[in-house]
């Protein structure tokens, strides 16, 4: 018996152990979050949502879109770009050989073969990236080198990994992003794509409501369900409601009617317009794109 | 295991089977309804992926309700309440005690069959709570967690009146999971489904350990607590190195209390990092338990032929296949493949139909004959159940679980189109559509040997109350003399 006992007592010091650690512990830490504030700019992160946006996200858990959608951007690192915008009276050719009378530097040893190769295949074009490097400091030093009057160059922080080149964001996801959230609906399965920053990638609320109601009259191949369950088919009233949707002859309803989305339907894309997690935290640090490279 | 069990159990073992009958027809039996309803919303839901349009317009059955609700009627329907009828059985048998207030666990297995109902309807309707793994609305999680307590009392009154005094592993295994169960899911239940809900992704990595601790761990617990019994009764040996098994146990529930967060999840990087290292160490316990069950039935002699050692020693493998799968996704290298890809959800499914599923239909088969002092009524189909149960899960998981490395792989190289990795997956999903439907059918053939084994009781039962009606009564045949006589 003093055996089961002290078994009973493994059990509730294990148990016990995790729950302090995975519970108590981040509710202590995370639980009082606040506010942060964006990189190099005074506004807070993240806003509010709207009212309409925050029953949107209810519309969302209701029917379950985290089973097939993640909201999590991922990251494997981040690198300093360096940016070349102006050349004032240079040439190209200036550019390139100055650039090449700093290799003797030993300092630059690292990277003095990539940025070798990347002169080489330059064509003259602006803005040119010429230089990638995980070494900021490099990065910076060769930025001061060059900083002649006239000649522009940028140094740029930007993440890197899988999920962000297929461009469902500009940096990874942080637990700032999520403070408002009541549930977070981080998801699980990438059947479709993420949705983290799917208000900065597809803006337009016509066509999230066309994608809800029939995916494939917009993404042909699209494996989605539709949710044709969120709108109502009405017969056209004296003209055809402003908000009814346009379809195509293959997804419109029979002649006479419309289709026109209900709150839901519009609730549910306030909420996904509003999925913008795109600032630069001090957590999670990228240079938001101002010149188009 | 005591072997001196079968000798002694003589004198008492056929009033504990029958203390133990009207319960355990009570909690398999709901079992085996909510499995056959997980089983075909889960089979709705993997229809949806080769035809989107499949009852899309009704909006109950659609996709993001269908999929958690398949999964909960399986976990919570299924798993739950029949894990706790083989624990109630093994209890009170190794207690060599009858049934303490054997009434509790009927209105408990009523009670929880109730609760799941609200909860399956809950989340159909469009009710769910949004966490995964605890989507009930908080009636059903009300419901529940009573009607685990109920349950719980009746297993701890029949082993504080056991007249057995000794300790064996599958002990610690049981006692633990009772233990666990009421903490996590209060603890879950009042921080996520209620208006309390921390901020942010505090709720996530609750979300996280609630499932962790009970998909993993508690259905380890229970899973391995019942082979433990078994396998040493069947195979006619005792449990191989209890010193082990004390080793595997405590093992279980110092790391594996700590899995569950995912490596890139967004929060402080120490969590997640305690929980790769966890996950990590829980190849040890895995590995134990592995040996423990090698060494237990090696050369045991008894052939098993799709009965109840099948089932058994076909559940442990899977535990061994599925926690090894759990550690690769937890790593942080292979986790960076594999994790938002069907390979979680394999792994899952592994863990419920495969490793915990099996060991329960086992364990059953093996109760059943006793409790109902006769014979399953039909024993071929339970051979076959095996079978159908084996190959199913083998096909449903394995596709997904390649499905999943495949996409996972497409899904990190951009020059991949979104729709190019989806695309890999669908004929995977096609062939892990059979398996589903193979566990479906072998589910049926569960189900019907417990309601007919349930009603020939209930028709003999009837019977023998016509038999005792009919029968004249002493004073009346008395009185009926008299009057003769008069
Ligand atoms: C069965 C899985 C599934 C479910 C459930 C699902 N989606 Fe999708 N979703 C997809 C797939 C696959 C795609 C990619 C094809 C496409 O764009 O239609 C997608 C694409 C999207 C896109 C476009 C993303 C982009 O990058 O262009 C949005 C927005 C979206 N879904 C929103 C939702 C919402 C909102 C819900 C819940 C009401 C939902 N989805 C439910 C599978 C699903």
């Amino acid at each position: 018996m003093k055996n089961g006992i002290a078994i009973v007592f493994a059990a509730v010091v294990a148990l016990g152990a995790s729950w302090c650690g995975l519970v108590l512990a981040p509710t202590l830490q995370l639980g009082g979050a606040k506010l942060t504030t964006v990189l190099n700019s005074p506004d807070t992160y993240p806003l509010q949502r709207t009212g309409e946006a925050s029953l949107g996200l209810q519309i969302y858990r209701a029917n379950g879109c985290a089973a097939c959608h993640t909201e999590q951007v991922r990251q494997d690192g981040i690198q300093a770009e360096l940016m070349l915008t102006a050349l004032g009276n240079y040439q190209p050719e200036d550019f390139k050989a100055f650039t090449e009378s700093l290799f003797v530097q030993q300092a630059l040893e690292p990277v003095t073969n990539a940025l070798a190769i990347n002169l080489k295949g330059w064509n003259g074009s602006l803005p040119f990236v010429f230089l990638t490097t995980s070494d900021k400091e490099i990065a910076d030093k060769i930025n001061q080198s060059i900083n002649v009057p006239g000649v522009k160059s940028e140094l740029r922080i930007v993440a890197t990994g899988a999920d962000l080149a297929r461009g469902w964001g500009p940096r990874r996801s942080v637990a700032a992003d999520y403070l408002y959230d009541q549930p977070v609906q981080l998801g699980r399965l990438r059947a479709g794509p993420d949705l983290a920053n799917i208000g900065v990638r597809q803006p337009d609320a016509n066509w999230q409501l066309l994608h809800l109601y029939a995916p494939k009259a917009v993404v042909p191949n699209s494996t989605m369900p539709s949710f044709k369950y969120l709108f109502a088919v009405r017969k056209i009233g004296a003209a055809l409601a402003p908000e009814a949707l346009k379809l195509n002859a293959e997804f419109a309803p029979a002649a006479g009617y419309e289709v026109v989305p209900t709150a839901a339907a519009k609730e549910l894309v306030a909420y996904l317009l509003s999925l913008r997690a795109n600032v630069p935290l001090y957590e999670a640090p990228f240079t938001p794109v101002t010149t188009k490279p | 295991m005591n072997p001196n069990e079968n000798t002694f159990v003589a004198c008492g073992s056929s009033k504990i089977d029958a203390s133990l009958r009207v319960p355990l027809l009570a909690l398999f039996g709901g079992a085996a309804v909510w499995l056959i309803v997980g089983l075909v919303l889960g089979l709705i839901a993997g229809i949806k992926f080769h035809a989107p349009e499949f009852l899309s317009t009704i909006p109950m059955l659609t996709y993001g309700r269908v999929a958690p609700a398949a999964n909960d009627a399986v976990l919570y329907g299924f798993c739950i309440p029949a894990g706790l009828g083989v624990m109630l059985w093994v209890l009170a048998r190794l207690s060599q005690m009858p049934l303490v207030l054997p009434m509790v666990p009927v209105v408990a297995a009523n009670l929880w069959n109730i609760g799941v109902l609200i909860g399956t309807g809950g989340i159909l309707i469009g009710e769910s709570t949004g966490h995964p793994w605890l989507e009930y609305p908080r009636a059903a999680a009300v419901i529940l967690f009573a009607a685990f307590l109920l349950i719980a009392v009746s297993a701890a009154g029949t082993f504080g009146w056991r007249r057995e005094r000794a300790l064996y592993p599958s002990h610690w295994f049981l006692f633990a999971a009772l233990l666990w169960f009421p903490w996590i899911y209060s603890t879950a239940s009042l921080l996520l489904n209620t208006v309390w809900l921390p901020r942010g992704v505090v709720q996530p990595v609750i979300g996280w350990w609630f499932a962790n601790n009970l998909v993993f761990v508690w259905l380890a617990l229970v899973g391995i607590g019942t082979a433990f019994y078994f396998l040493p009764k069947i195979s006619g040996k005792p449990l191989a190195g209890s010193g082990y098994a004390l080793f595997a146990f405590l093992t279980l529930v110092f790391f594996g209390a700590w899995c569950g967060i995912p490596a890139s999840a967004p929060v402080p990087a120490w969590l997640p990092t305690a929980s790769a290292f966890a996950a990590l160490l829980t190849i040890i316990p895995i590995l134990a338990i592995a040996i423990i069950t090698i060494k237990t039935v090696f050369g045991s002699g008894v052939s098993c032929q799709g009965g109840p050692f099948c089932f058994i020693k076909f559940g442990v493998v899977c535990f061994v296949l599925s926690g090894l799968m759990y550690v690769a996704s937890a790593c942080p290298q292979s986790s960076r493949v594999l994790e938002f890809t069907w390979f979680g959800f394999a792994q899952t499914q592994l863990q419920l139909l495969g490793f915990f599923a099996l060991i329960i239909f086992g364990a059953a088969y093996e109760i059943l004959p006793k409790i109902m002092g006769g014979a399953l009524p039909f024993p071929k189909l339970a051979k076959l159940h095996f079978f159908l149960t084996a190959g199913g899960v083998l096909l449903f998981v394995i596709p997904l679980a390649i499905a999943g490395v495949e996409q996972g792989k497409a899904l990190m190289n951009p020059a991949i189109a979104f729709a190019d990795a989806n695309g890999v997956t669908l004929k995977f999903l096609r062939i892990s559509t059979t398996g589903q439907l193979l566990i479906l059918l072998g589910a049926l053939l569960f189900a019907l040997n417990i309601f007919v084994m349930t009603m020939k009781w209930q028709l003999a039962l009837v019977k023998s109350l016509i038999a005792a009606v009919k029968a004249p009564l002493p004073e009346a045949t008395a009185q009926r003399d008299q009057e003769v006589k008069v």
